[in-house]
């Protein structure tokens, strides 16, 4: 089918679901990194001159374990949780890939391929909000 | 150390490890944990988790790029997330239970790995005949040479599968992308053409990262400020190393890497087995 025709009925084509998808993932990179950079500006001004070591882990206590808590303080503008916010959105950018692709195989009328990719995105959603595996 | 000059040297090493990484085609990923734990003495969980956030980064950039050359085979990569995915989960379930010696251990098996398969030439067949279940799942496609569409058939649906469940374990278990054992599922198993598996494995790892990567932030290993070096570092010697490419001599920066791999994987399994991790 050519990319016109689909277009007429109001669907995608693979092709252009590859344009999107290369352009969100682009866009997602992009935003992410510009975000993690705000935040490890303010880090290193206001924390560069206090020693650091990552030897021991510290796991649970770490602040910046929850959405909510990236996105409270990265809102107070605390900088760690401003660069872990960063961190988020570039996590959350192949998930946006993977709801992208699943709303295009909708459109499509692929069943199949519907129920692969909501699998798979139920995976990624199930980790990245639960956090349980 | 200051946290300033830290990042500055976690930085510089992350930017070489990524150009190199980009160059040679092997990743970066694979050499950011050894260089943490042992060169900047990082703890080996905040390095897997650094080391994730770098992979997400340069594969979904790289794959922006790819994607819209029309090379990605969008449902081979959806229906192997499936596996890839299902083994990150498996695999973060597993990080916490395994002892950080044994998992040093694994990476310096894997390492060994990578730097041996740098050297085996890689074969392509392009088949025209499918497996039962490649059809059935409508996974053949085509993809452009030289002005014109090669169509290519996919075999061993099976094999490949199981090989790609594998991959996400690792990936999660050590903080890498796995390219290898990708290709390893892709090329070998389901004889995809190198310019297929190649990109579309890129294609999925970022999406199999990111499975691990959000059960990890919830545990604590993504340290923001050992982070953001880690991830910038990489970023930008990918950047430049997909600039340059053309212009530099791979063999021989394939050579050093190499080497860099083994030494790595010597010290590795050495600081496993003794318990130095």
């Amino acid at each position: 089918m050519t990319d016109e025709r689909n277009l007429k009925r109001g669907r995608w084509s693979d092709h252009q679901v590859e344009q999107v998808i290369g352009r969100l993932l682009q866009i997602g990179v992009l935003l992410a990194t510009a975000v993690v950079i705000v935040g490890a500006v303010g880090v290193l001004l206001h924390h560069g001159a206090t020693p650091v070591s990552f030897r021991d882990f510290a796991g649970e206590s770490s602040p910046w374990r929850s959405l909510g808590a990236v996105v409270h303080g990265a809102a107070r503008g605390e900088f760690p949780a401003i660069v872990q916010l960063g961190l988020v959105l570039l996590i959350a950018t192949p998930v946006a890939r993977v709801a992208l692709t699943l709303g295009a195989f909708a459109a499509q009328k692929d069943r199949l391929y519907v129920l692969l990719t909501a699998v798979v995105l139920a995976l990624l959603l199930y980790g990245l909000i639960w956090g349980k595996a | 150390m200051t946290l300033a000059l830290f990042a500055l040297l976690v930085a510089l090493g992350s930017f070489l490890a990524g150009l190199l990484g980009a160059l040679t085609g092997l990743g970066g990923g694979i050499v950011v944990v050894p260089m943490l734990t042992l060169l900047f003495g990082v703890n080996l969980r905040y390095a897997i988790g650094a080391s994730l956030v770098s992979v997400i980064a340069t594969s979904s950039g790289a794959a922006a790029a790819y994607v819209r050359e029309g090379y990605t085979n969008v449902r081979v990569g959806i229906f192997l997330e499936v596996a890839t995915t299902t083994g990150a989960l498996i695999g973060a379930a597993l990080a916490g239970l395994i002892p950080t010696s044994a998992l040093a251990v694994l990476f310096g098996l894997v390492l060994l790995y990578t730097a041996w398969r740098s050297f085996q030439p890689r074969e392509e067949h392009i088949t025209q005949e499918a497996h039962p279940l490649a059809t059935e799942l409508r996974l053949n496609g085509s993809y452009p040479v030289g002005g014109r569409m090669q169509s290519y058939a996919v075999q061993k649906v099976p094999l490949g599968f199981a090989v790609m469940g594998v991959a996400g374990v690792l990936s999660a278990l050590l903080g890498i992308g796995s390219g290898v054992v990708k290709v390893l599922a892709m090329d070998r198993a389901m004889q995809l053409p190198f310019k297929v598996s190649t990109t579309t494995s890129n294609f999925m790892i970022g999406v199999t990262a990111a499975a691990s990567a959000g059960v990890y932030l919830h545990r604590g290993y993504i340290e923001p400020t050992l982070a953001f070096p880690v991830m910038l570092g990489v970023l930008g010697g990918a950047l430049l190393g997909a600039r340059i490419l053309a212009r530099a001599n791979t063999v021989w920066l394939r050579r050093l890497f190499t080497a860099v791999v083994v030494v790595l994987a010597a010290e590795m399994l050495y600081k496993g087995l003794t318990g130095g991790l």
